[in-house]
């Protein structure tokens, strides 16, 4: 019956009890010391010395592979150390650690990045292959802040509308298949959409179209009215939606089996898809690879980390990325527009740059490079919603 | 000097004995202090910061955490009903999985302990644990190809004329139920075969029915090792965002902290507390229903 008198277990929780308090009150001691970092920005780096041995890199799937980081050692002696990373909030993570010395951002990242410190300014003057770039790709929103370049572009790709040449008649010309709901409704349960608060711009850039009324300029920065049609539209969209993909291996299987047979993709899945042999098919060259919209897309920057330990090897980095050759292979590899222009003279298909519009800045003023959403979008501060929003709004979306 | 040095060493170590010799609180403080400090600092440390970084903020622009008192993460939490919705399915999943697991852990559990022979009991037990031996992952993409459209489930059913039940509620409640399986088999085989047969013949002398047998004796004392295996099942479902990400468009907990996690880390920490709640309470109703007292 010792059991029942109940005194260890009061002990027991006491012990724990005290045991909380006291990590409590070391938590609330912690808070007040580490808050220090931040403002003073370091100085850019005025010229590239001897490497450090080794450079770590946070990137893309694709992005950093044997057949260009190989040569890339052999040169600089530079020992190329590569993580991958899915989701552009995963490489905010990431660098949040302060163990890699730079990362491959989409235009989602690099404005958070920049905001919390976590990567320095780029002298664009050490990069020789730099002045080759195409120009649209310099100086632009997701790369530069204040009038300070933040890193080196790579290539750029648009968010392609991909669908299953057998279930889907007639080939669809616009992105109303997956977000007219009436459309939607024919392919319920087997629409792919991309599971990323990025698909809220997807549907700002279809309602830029279809709703004028809403004055949708820019679909990251959507103001209260603007973003909340935006996100009924993706709810109504909800219950036609067969899978949200976040791995590019789960939309592949998903069209392969065709448990999905419409949805926003990636080039690197749709080719993946057409090498398998799945009848999958995306916006022709007569329609500029779009749908009649435009569409979402990226345009990556190599940024440096702020207290990089390598800096002279991820200088010598972002230079051999953008060299011709190196560039044509990375592109054609990865399915996207390469970033230097003189790369285009190199791809092993002769065609690949006139395929990938790489040369025609018209092309590009259809696509909407992905942007971290702030709350200041110019107009007055504090007008629009911000990437917070957008996260809390996609779960709500999802249900 | 050599033998000087290792004379003073000697001695550090005589002192050391002397020191513990006949204190007994000391001995076991010395022993404990290792696997307790890190109790402390580790596991519980961790929670406490997880507890602390829910009160605070995040810097919406920068993604920078600020670390001022506010209530604001469990304001959204409350106010907005799809957390409430997400908190609720995956409780509901949780529980569903544990009472699919415990009705079909119990009669196999009962055959090992009871019937089977040594060697039937050795190729059970082998089966049970063979499913462990290979990645959660691969088991989860398994049963994504398995419940596609076009997958081995929809074939088997089609000359039936029925169908499987595609991606959704009803896979992820398939897959979480087979994945914990063995984790309920187990505790349940332990507890079966701690009773002795002697009790169960007892019964039958004393002209109980089998079923009375087993609702009277045999499911009393199982009992806490059903609350056991349950507690795995539970808590396994209430933690886990990879098989509701595989096989529906469902978010269960884990997927909102997951998607939370990297841009408002205060925001995720307020959610984890969801979980760490609902297990407090439903540990604290296992203690009731006696799972602690045969252990």
């Amino acid at each position: 019956m010792r059991r029942r008198d109940g005194n260890p277990a009061r002990t027991a929780w006491l012990v724990v009890a005290g045991l909380v308090v006291f990590m409590l009150a070391l938590a609330g001691c912690g808070g007040g010391s580490d808050d220090t970092t931040g403002g003073s920005s370091s100085e850019e780096l005025q010229k590239v010395g001897k490497g450090e041995g080794e450079v770590s890199l946070i990137s893309w799937a694709g992005y950093v592979e044997p057949e260009w980081s190989k040569p890339f050692e052999q040169k600089t002696g530079c020992k190329v150390n590569n993580k991958e990373a899915g989701t552009s909030d995963e490489m905010v993570e990431l660098m949040k650690t302060g163990q890699y010395d730079g990362v491959s951002a989409s235009g989602n990242a690099s404005a958070r990045l920049v905001a919390a410190d976590l990567v320095a300014p780029v002298n664009v003057d050490l990069v020789p292959n730099y002045e080759t770039v195409f120009a649209d790709l310099k100086d632009q929103p997701y790369n530069t802040f204040d009038g300070v370049n933040y890193g080196i572009p790579h290539g750029r790709g648009a968010n392609l509308l991909m669908w299953n040449s057998n279930g889907v008649k007639p080939a669809p010309k616009s992105w109303a298949v997956t977000m007219d709901p009436k459309e939607a409704a024919k392919y319920k349960g087997k629409i792919s959409q991309y599971d990323d608060p990025m698909s809220i711009a997807e549907a700002a850039v279809y309602l830029k179209t279809h709703e004028p009324d809403l004055g949708i300029e820019n679909p990251y920065a959507l103001d209260e009215e603007q973003f909340n049609a935006a996100v009924k539209l993706l709810e109504e969209q909800q219950p036609y939606v067969g899978e949200y993909w976040s791995e590019a291996a789960k939309q592949i299987s998903g069209f392969a089996n065709e448990d999905n047979v419409v949805g926003t993709t990636w080039q690197y899945q749709y080719f993946a898809l057409k090498e398998e042999g799945a009848p999958v098919a995306a916006s022709p060259a007569s329609q500029g690879f779009l749908p009649e919209e435009g569409a979402t897309g990226w345009s990556d920057t190599w940024m440096l980390a702020k207290d990089a330990k390598h800096p002279n090897c991820m200088y010598e980095w972002m230079n051999w990325i953008i060299e011709p050759k190196v560039n044509a292979e990375v592109a054609e590899y990865f399915g996207e527009a390469p970033a230097q222009e003189l790369a285009c003279k190199e791809t092993a298909n002769k065609n690949f740059c006139a395929e990938y519009h790489a040369e025609e800045p018209e092309f590009w003023e259809r696509v909407y490079y992905w942007e971290t959403p702030l709350a200041d979008c110019g107009t007055g501060d504090g007008e629009c919603m911000d990437y917070n929003d957008w996260v809390k709004a996609w779960t709500t979306i999802k249900g | 000097m050599a033998s000087e040095a290792a004379a003073e060493r000697r001695s550090v170590g005589h002192k050391l004995a002397d020191l513990f010799h006949g204190r007994e609180r000391l001995q076991v403080g010395a022993l404990l202090a290792g696997p307790v400090g890190w109790l402390v600092i580790g596991y519980l440390g961790s929670l406490a910061l997880l507890l602390v970084a829910a009160f605070w903020s995040v810097d919406p622009l920068s993604g920078l955490t600020e670390k001022s008192f506010t209530l604001e993460n469990f304001e959204a939490l409350w106010n907005e009903p799809v957390y409430k919705d997400i908190a609720w399915r995956t409780v509901r999943t949780a529980l569903l999985v544990t009472i699919t697991d415990a009705v079909i852990a119990f009669p196999i559990a009962f055959y090992m302990a009871k019937i089977a022979s040594r060697r039937g009991k050795a190729l059970l037990v082998i089966g049970i644990l063979l499913p462990l031996w290979s990645s959660y992952l691969v088991k989860v993409y398994a049963w994504r190809t398995l419940l596609s459209a076009n997958g081995a489930i929809n074939w088997a059913l089609e000359p039936i004329g029925l169908h499987g039940p595609g991606y959704g509620t009803t896979a992820v409640w398939l897959v979480f139920s087979y994945l914990w399986l063995p984790y309920m088999i187990l505790p349940i085989y332990a507890g079966l075969e701690r009773i002795p047969n002697s009790l169960i013949s007892a019964s039958e002398d004393l002209g109980a029915s089998p079923f009375t047998t087993f609702r009277r004796v045999i499911l009393p004392l199982a009992f806490p090792a059903v609350v056991a295996g349950s507690i795995f099942t539970f808590s396994l479902t209430l933690g886990d965002y990879i098989t509701p990400r595989l096989v529906s468009n469902e978010q269960f907990l884990g997927n909102v902290i997951f998607s939370n996690i990297s841009n408002n880390q205060p925001f995720a920490a307020a959610l984890a507390l969801v979980p760490v709640v609902v297990m407090i309470a439903y540990l604290l109703v296992a203690r009731r229903l006696g799972a602690f007292e045969h252990v």
